[in-house]
């Protein structure tokens, strides 16, 4: 009976505590994850634009952005989407490559991995300024090394058709990170598998194909996950390096929506544009969840 | 036979080392670039043949740096930012992972889902209706809409990764100090925490690196220069000086440096970090 009452007192304190200890976070998940949610859900239905009253619209922000009446809406959309369609493959396989490398026997393994990972740290702006004079189609080191081996000029930041694929490669520039997860994922495949096939006589490329990436499925899928929600939210080198150009073929979502709210200050259609963002990343995500069964293999199952 | 396949390796061998050795070049090639470039003068940076390293070190192009813009004041800016984002997020998001790790209490799995959840939330999304929060009572055009998130939590990784370390401690420990009276706070301080510095100074360098490099919040929040960050700074450079390369690229220098030598100074934490959890920041 006594003991009952011990533990129920216990009980008790411990809730105290953990509340207590979870309360800031609690709080910041309320009024910066919950609150604004449903806030920006609320001013998609409306007019909203700081200065004037707030109106009640409907649907009418999303029939905008869907009929076509705002044109920079599907330009932003298919700008994004090919960027996150190249960029993503681009970077899981190019560190995925560089993770087997440094997973062979090789001297000064720490320091290549530092190599690699330093560019991810560097702040974007700061690398913006730098890409915007190595890509200079005029004086840009890009164009020097091109025409000092021979080949032709390349427009890179400046022409429509090869803006993207220039970011693209800029972005590859930042795979470390990547890299050193796919790293450590690779590190962690049982010895055992490998030296089975080994055995059998299998080379280094049936060890990679029946073993390591079988093995690594996982981490591919949590890199992929990632890599489609940030590749969504590109914005910074939109807005220093490109502004949207040239003609709106670098027109990022993200940038979009920051024109949207922040300059032409329509926040009630510029919480629609976040909104449908937030249903595209979900519906991805959702989709790439319940297609991982298919390709994703979890050891122990 | 064995011979052959002795070449084999060796030449396999070489293979990675050539390969490695371009990727490392082409991932310090940018950097190097920007260095040479502002030391350099607005005719040398054009010259061809390439000159990879300045004739003379043109220290001016920072000294005109400083006297265009106030970078002074933009770095007391980021540093008294990083200073609060900082020493908040390591606080807040160390207490609510010791609540989520070593507390058995009703509501634990619930919040952990929660901030699981808001971890997949684009930032895109609440940023809108934050800013018309800040708004209405007043505090933008300051750095407090940057600071107050770190206080509450400061980022659901930061907590996802401090529990995976807290997780791991054996719970022997506690439990002793537990039965000699002492509470969860005395806990917290007095053993989990010198337990985990490695993982806290992890934290304090990803919220280090977040601030220092972000771009979007300060854009939105500021609005009068003397309130600039050094990203921010660099910005409005590009804006203004687009064909005075070398000086954009000392600009860039000031932004870029710091970020190398604090990542210098803690990269093996930071890595162990992240292979430890699997994940980024």
């Amino acid at each position: 009976m006594r003991n009952t009452q011990m533990s129920k007192k216990k009980r008790r304190r411990e809730n105290m505590w953990g509340m207590l200890f979870c309360l800031p976070c609690i709080l910041g998940f309320l009024f910066f994850a919950l609150l604004p949610m449903c806030t920006s859900l609320y001013y998609s239905f409306t007019d909203y634009n700081v200065i004037s009253r707030c109106n009640f619209v409907g649907l009418d922000n999303y029939k905008n952005l869907f009929s076509g009446t705002d044109p920079y809406f599907s330009k932003a959309l298919w700008v994004t989407i090919i960027y996150v369609a190249l960029s993503v493959p681009s970077s899981l396989i190019v560190a995925f490559c560089i993770a087997l490398l440094l997973n062979t026997e090789v001297k000064g393994k720490g320091i290549f991995r530092t190599i690699f990972y330093l560019p991810s740290i560097v702040p974007v702006v700061g690398m913006s300024a730098v890409w915007l004079w190595i890509f200079n189609s005029d004086f840009g080191l890009a164009n020097m090394l091109l025409k000092a081996a021979g080949l032709p000029k390349c427009q890179w930041l400046s022409s429509e058709s090869t803006v993207i694929p220039t970011l693209v490669f800029t972005n590859l520039w930042t795979v470390g990170s990547t890299m050193v997860i796919f790293l450590a994922g690779i590190q962690d495949v049982p010895r055992q598998l490998s030296e089975a096939v080994e055995i059998d006589g299998g080379g280094r490329m049936a060890k990679l194909l029946h073993v390591i990436i079988p093995m690594m499925t996982p981490t591919i899928f949590y890199n992929l996950v990632m890599g489609i929600i940030n590749g969504f939210q590109v914005f910074t080198q939109a807005y220093v390096i490109t502004q949207g150009g040239p003609n709106n073929a670098s027109l990022f979502y993200v940038y979009y929506l920051y024109r949207e709210a922040f300059q032409f200050m329509r926040m009630g259609s510029a919480s629609a544009i976040a909104w449908v963002l937030f249903v595209i990343i979900m519906l991805l995500t959702v989709i790439m969840f319940k297609l991982q069964k298919k390709w994703v293999y979890y050891g122990g199952e | 036979m064995s011979m052959t396949r002795k070449t084999k390796k060796r030449g396999m061998q070489i293979l990675v080392y050539a390969l490695l050795i371009f990727g490392s070049v082409l991932c310090l090639m940018p950097l190097f670039w920007m260095i040479r470039s502002s030391l350099m003068t607005n005719v040398e940076i054009f010259m061809v043949p390439i000159h990879w390293i300045p004739e003379k070190f043109r220290w001016e192009n920072y000294k005109e740096v400083f006297t265009t813009l106030p970078f002074l004041k933009y770095y007391a800016n980021s540093l008294k930012l990083v200073f609060f984002v900082v020493t908040g997020a390591v606080i807040t998001s160390s207490l609510c992972a010791y609540g989520l790790a070593r507390i058995d209490w009703g509501g634990r799995n619930i919040v952990f889902s929660c901030i699981m959840g808001s971890m997949m939330l684009p930032a895109a999304v609440t940023i809108i209706p934050t800013f018309l929060m800040f708004r209405k009572i007043g505090l933008t055009n300051s750095l407090i809409p940057l600071i107050i998130p770190a206080w509450l939590g400061g980022g659901a990784f930061y907590i996802f990764l401090l529990r995976q370390f807290f997780l791991s401690i054996p719970k022997d420990m506690d439990e002793a100090a537990y039965i000699d009276g002492a509470n969860h706070f005395q806990i917290y301080c007095r053993i989990i925490l010198p337990l985990t510095k490695p993982a806290l100074v992890v934290v304090g360098m990803f919220a280090f690196m977040n601030t220092w490099n972000d771009f979007l919040g300060p854009l939105i929040y500021l609005n009068s220069d003397d309130k600039y960050t050094v990203a921010l700074g660099l910005q409005l450079f590009i804006g203004s000086y687009r064909a005075e390369w070398q000086l954009m690229m000392a600009a860039a220098c000031l932004v870029v440096i710091p970020a190398i030598i604090v990542f210098m100074l803690g990269q093996r934490y930071l890595i162990e970090g992240i292979t430890m959890t699997g994940v980024k920041g």
